[in-house]
């Protein structure tokens, strides 16, 4: 099982650890990684907001990449992942676009490579069935909350991945590692995304709003797959924290790969506590 | 769910006679460039009690639409709403009569940049602006580089400071930029973008 790998800029620098766990994740499970050459910056939020041609060529200019290496593409940020999905989606119903993106970024782009989230490999391609079977450390019933956000499962007719309301992928994941995924209304609420730097009234709300509903249903920490979201859940939670984690952590800790204290200094809210008393570190 | 957990105490719609003139060919322009049949949207309100920031907004998604239906540009591309919009989604999800609400919200960001408008929100405009600053120079973003460049911008030197030292003492913000090897290519993509 291989891939052209997209990892988005924030796994280079605020997200490194999901990186780190990805990569190690993958390997464990036999997924090939092959990182994109000379991938480019999807244009985020700030592309599609400022000029609709431009954010279709930051994404086309990286189909092509993966299209000329003949590879099918895994994204790890749901903000990417998004972006790729929106600019195939568009290029596949308009040859007027391809035209122009063709023009745009110098290339003929077909839009052929498919376009995954490491989410949707882990638990529909390689499956739960092979996850279970290399957890060596079961996450003791540590009680979390799936939190997916918004650009993984929305709009649904563009990233064709779970349910856009009520999706389950990672809260099954969670509990085929012996996590015990808890049941609450706030998996796709937004976070604010991008309005942490400029707005940070509205994301602080919709942050606190979050924290308040996991913690209604029990949760003890959340777990999420995308790198806005915990950079904002970890950031503005305020006082009585909960650990942010990325599903990878915590698959490789329940793998019992090598890593997870060297990821996990890396996050604002300390996890080691809550960790320690699961016994899992 | 009640209508005042939104801020929605009374359903008001904008469109007052003699308010402003109707711009009829604003009106077909942002239908042409959002890619969006917005006459379907028939005022269920899903998308605004949908909203998770419609609490932020002076118009409110389903205002938007009926705003852009009665050409009333200038308050649109003012409003603080078009910048507010997260993109998250949730109204092009859920709305029943199939409305790229969210298409609609870029077209009339896209137009206030390029026609130079002053709205009442200043500063997201010039962050997304900034954002791809570093995405036009090296091709790939470069966090502490984008953020100087918008408190200089800004003039907001001390908000998040402390956030700031955390990240960077956890090494979460690369103290050099990485570029890509054909940056050129950015460049040309940002230059053929610039006049579509």
């Amino acid at each position: 099982m291989k891939y052209a790998y997209y990892p988005g800029c924030s796994l280079e620098s605020t997200a490194r650890e999901y990186d780190l766990s990805a990569q190690a994740v993958c390997q464990s499970l036999g997924i090939e990684l092959k990182e994109m050459h000379d991938w480019s910056c999807c244009g985020a939020s700030s592309g599609h907001s400022t000029n609709y041609m431009l954010s279709h060529a930051l994404a086309a200019r990286n189909l092509a990449i993966a299209e000329k290496e003949g590879l099918d593409i895994a994204v790890a940020c749901p903000a990417c992942f998004l972006r790729l999905k929106h600019t195939r989606h568009a290029m596949m119903n308009s040859d007027e676009l391809k035209a122009q993106m063709a023009e745009s970024i110098g290339s003929r782009c077909e839009a052929t490579s498919d376009i995954s989230h490491l989410l949707d490999i882990v638990c529909n391609k390689v499956g739960i069935d092979t996850v279970k079977t290399k957890v060596t450390k079961p996450l003791s019933r540590l009680k979390v909350a799936s939190y997916y956000g918004c650009f993984l499962v929305r709009p649904p007719k563009v990233v064709t991945f779970d349910d856009p309301e009520n999706p389950q992928s990672m809260d099954i994941l969670m509990d085929s590692l012996g996590a015990d995924a808890v049941d609450w209304s706030g998996k796709v609420d937004c976070c604010g995304g991008s309005l942490a730097l400029t707005r940070r009234d509205i994301v602080i709300k919709l942050v606190g709003e979050l924290m308040n509903v996991a913690k209604g249903a029990g949760a003890e920490a959340i777990v999420t797959a995308c790198p806005l979201c915990q950079a904002n859940l970890d950031s503005r939670q305020g006082k009585d924290t909960l650990p942010v984690f990325y599903f990878t952590e915590l698959m490789g800790l329940a793998m019992g790969l090598q890593g997870p204290k060297s990821w996990f200094k890396k996050h604002l809210v300390n996890p080691s506590g809550l960790l320690k008393s699961h016994g899992l570190l | 769910m009640s209508l005042r957990r939104w801020g929605i105490n009374t359903i008001e719609f904008i469109d007052q006679p003699g308010s402003q003139t109707a711009d009829s060919a604003f009106s077909q322009k942002v239908r042409e460039l959002s890619r969006s049949d917005l006459d379907r949207c028939y005022q269920c309100l899903t998308c605004s009690l949908g909203c998770p920031v419609a609490f932020a907004m002076d118009y409110r998604p389903n205002q938007v639409m009926r705003m852009v239906q009665l050409g009333q540009k200038q308050k649109l591309l003012e409003s603080s709403t078009i910048w507010i919009c997260a993109g998250c989604e949730t109204c092009v999800t859920r709305c029943p009569n199939e409305v790229n609400i969210l298409g609609v919200m870029d077209t009339l960001r896209e137009m206030a940049l390029r026609e130079k408008v002053e709205g009442k929100e200043k500063v997201i405009p010039t962050f997304h602006q900034t954002f791809l600053y570093p995405v036009e120079k090296l091709g790939k973003q470069y966090e502490l580089g984008m953020l100087l460049l918008l408190k200089l911008r800004t003039k907001d030197f001390f908000s998040d400071l402390g956030l700031g030292m955390k990240m960077f003492a956890r090494r979460k913000l690369k103290l050099f930029p990485s570029k890509i090897k054909a940056s050129k290519e950015m460049k040309t993509i940002f230059e053929k973008t610039r006049g579509v």
